[in-house]
């Protein structure tokens, strides 16, 4: 066993058994502590979980990637992703903190009167939850495959094995504990290769600050991304700090759905239900956005940092001259070892031994890579992933951090994980059981109940991990489409209208769902079976035949027909009852909130 | 509490939640995306600016703005009388 495996096996043994420990110590009595933790969670502590239970393997394994390769164009994950929060803390959380009922549904069901409603909004629930969750199961068994050797399966066992230990024991007071511990390795594992990094790059150890500054090996001559501007663009690239996503337009909805999305996921909302207070549920939403932001303007540095390092380890000299490129027998270690999982690949098509890495696609450079006697872009496939799995490598950084990096991705896809399983297995016990089938079950059936849905969800999350269905790849980014479109609009009516109706409510969440959906289906498959694309190009539907909107932005504009087909029901249907409008207005004044907690 | 009462907090908390969302507007969607050539030809720190606003300067802004409301919503709580005990 080499030196590295010693150290991932230790770092991710030690992490896995403080998981353990803090399970057994945080075990759940009662049903109020396995739904949220006994409302006992200091608002700081709780903001630290949010950031672990928020950020998933997506943002920590994926998204410098899209950054690297998007530039500018990838701002609509970072402003997505973190502008929800706002929206969060100043439009649901406090509110719902007040209600303080245990589920998002039961706010839904009591709010609308209508056990209808609430089954709807248990159904959206579950498949926007669904779709996250078998995104990180797949994180969990890539991580393990790739650094520990294991099998694929073995790994997404061993990592179910671990949340079933302390979500099943603990429920959301085990969950918040383990994210919190979560939260600090990962972010550990995030930022230390990120500060060397930089430092390298720039001499400034603050990568927020490494990345507006000057270039080190031109002496500060240039800046870091005038640099990176100039040597994409050299090679046929788009400009990095220009280049969007689809057209303004797209990042505006793109960014929106993100937002709204974010504010409308219940795994986050029901992290809310946890602290004592209304007051603590406003700051709590701040510390949240500390602890998430701490990452989230890293990542920029790490996405334009490792771009440049790949780009300048492969064009080593002018662009054109002879020896301006790379040996292929000359190529350093992390690239070959990258290259055995198939995350690198690399065609020599011109056969001179070199590599050749530029933009094939586009045609104003064609002419020039011609006259070089190049034959297309020899780098096959560069997986987005290892911007940050070899960033420690690329960085001659100490096999401790490469071991930390990989407890940092295994942190990230297991808390989220987790937070997901709780919303599911809430809404199915607390919800589906209590709510609708068994009225009169006891606490501690109730309790027994949610372990077993916990369970089951936690059976049906693995086996999907190991059966992705097709539509796994996109799964995470069509989640807050489908959130968005479908709980974030009933939510703010909820509480912003009080004469927003029962009927107008459940005729919104299916509306926008279905609006979202029809979109998504369109373009990428009915249920994403491939070939059922059913886009018209004799009606003028071509691909993001809406304005230039792609699919995974389009949960926007179903937010929008959820609000209008909503308000059009109420209108011409009856208004509430009284004690619903006593309801909306007692919701609104923090006063009381220890009451409500009372069931 | 009188209705009165209760609908006057309710309209201050919605007067400061409009104002903290036109400046979540602005700087994301105004700065980060719309204006976001024009402002590139300024620069912040080594940055273009408008690329600044959407990858480092909205974030935190985000976190000014909830901050903010968290503060203002105390003290609106405590002049109307509705905090919690």
């Amino acid at each position: 066993m080499s030196n590295l495996d010693l150290w991932t096996y230790a770092v991710v043994g030690v992490t896995f058994t403080l998981y353990i420990g803090i399970a057994i110590w945080a075990r759940a009595g009662t049903t109020g502590e396995f739904y949220v933790a006994g409302k006992g969670v200091h608002p700081v502590a709780n903001g630290m979980a949010t950031g672990a239970d928020w950020m998933s393997a997506a943002s920590f394994i994926s998204m410098a990637g899209l950054i690297a390769f998007n530039g500018y164009g990838a701002s609509v994950f970072l402003m997505g992703w973190t502008g929800g929060y706002v929206l969060l803390a100043l439009l649901l959380a406090p509110y719902l903190r007040k209600f303080g009922k245990f589920t998002v549904p039961e706010f839904i069901g009591d709010r609308y009167y209508s056990q209808t409603a609430r089954i709807v909004a248990v159904i959206c629930l579950i498949l926007a939850s669904i779709t996250y969750v078998i995104g990180q199961m797949k994180g969990i068994g890539v991580a393990f495959s790739r650094f520990l050797e294991t099998s694929y399966e073995m790994g997404l066992g061993i990592g179910m094995g671990i949340v079933a230990i302390y979500a099943v024991l603990g429920g959301m007071k085990g969950i918040t504990y383990t994210q919190i511990a979560q939260y600090v390795v990962l972010i550990l594992a995030y930022t230390i290769p990120a500060i060397f990094i930089s430092m390298t790059l720039t001499g400034n150890p603050v990568p927020q600050i490494g990345l507006g500054s000057g270039y080190a090996p031109s002496d500060g001559a240039m800046t870091l991304l005038g640099k990176l501007d100039q040597v994409v663009t050299d090679l046929g690239f788009k400009e990095y700090t220009t280049q969007v996503m689809g057209s303004s337009l797209n990042m505006f909805v793109y960014t929106l759905t993100l937002m709204i999305g974010t504010a409308g996921l219940p795994h986050v909302i029901i992290r809310f239900f946890t602290v004592p207070t209304v007051k603590d549920a406003r700051y709590s939403a701040g510390w949240a956005l500390v602890f998430i932001a701490l990452l989230y303007t890293t990542a920029p540095a790490v996405g334009a940092m490792a771009r440049l390092n790949l780009m300048e380890t492969i064009q080593i000299g002018p662009v054109g001259a002879e020896d301006g490129n790379l040996l292929y027998a000359d190529r350093p270690e992390w690239f070959k070892k990258w290259e055995t999982t198939g995350l690198l690949q690399f065609e020599d098509k011109n056969d001179d031994g070199r590599i050749q890495y530029y933009d094939d696609t586009n045609p104003e450079f064609e002419a020039k890579a011609e006259s070089f006697g190049w034959k297309g872009n020899e780098m096959v496939k560069v997986d987005r992933d290892i911007m940050v799995l070899a960033n420690p490598e690329i960085a001659n950084l100490p096999n401790w951090v490469i071991a930390l990096v990989v407890a940092g991705g295994l942190a990230a896809a297991l808390s989220t994980a987790a937070g997901l399983l709780l919303a599911i297995s809430s809404s199915i016990s607390h919800d589906l059981l209590k709510g609708v089938f068994m009225k009169g079950i006891s606490e501690k059936n109730e309790l027994n109940a949610g372990r077993v849905s916990m369970i089951a969800a936690i059976l049906v999350a693995g086996y999907l991990g190991l059966n992705p269905p097709g539509f796994a790849a996109g799964t995470v980014a069509i989640a807050f489409g489908l959130a968005a479109s479908s709980i974030f609009p009933v939510l703010m009516m909820g509480i912003f209208n009080k004469k927003m109706n029962d009927a107008g409510a459940i005729a919104g969440m299916l509306a926008g769902i279905t609006v979202t959906l029809l979109y998504v289906f369109q373009h990428k498959g009915i249920f994403f079976i491939p070939g059922t694309e059913f886009l018209a190009p004799s009606l003028g539907m071509g691909p993001n035949w809406f304005f230039g909107i792609s699919p995974n932005a389009f949960g926007a504009v179903g937010a929008a027909v959820n609000f209008a087909v909503a308000f059009a029901v109420a209108a011409v249907t009856a208004p509430p009852p009284e004690h619903i409008q006593h309801l909306v207005e007692d919701v609104r004044i923090p006063r009381g909130s220890g009451e409500a907690t009372d069931h | 509490m009188t209705p009165e009462n209760r609908s006057a907090y309710w309209k201050a908390n919605l007067r400061l939640l409009s104002i903290l969302l036109v400046i979540w507007f602005i700087v994301s969607y105004g700065l980060g995306i719309l204006l976001v050539e024009p402002l590139n030809v300024f620069s912040l720190g080594g940055y273009p600016l408008g690329f600044w606003f959407a990858q480092q300067g909205s974030i935190y802004v985000f976190l000014v703005l909830i901050f903010t409301y968290a503060f203002g919503m105390n003290v609106l709580d405590k002049k109307f009388d509705v905090e919690e005990e």
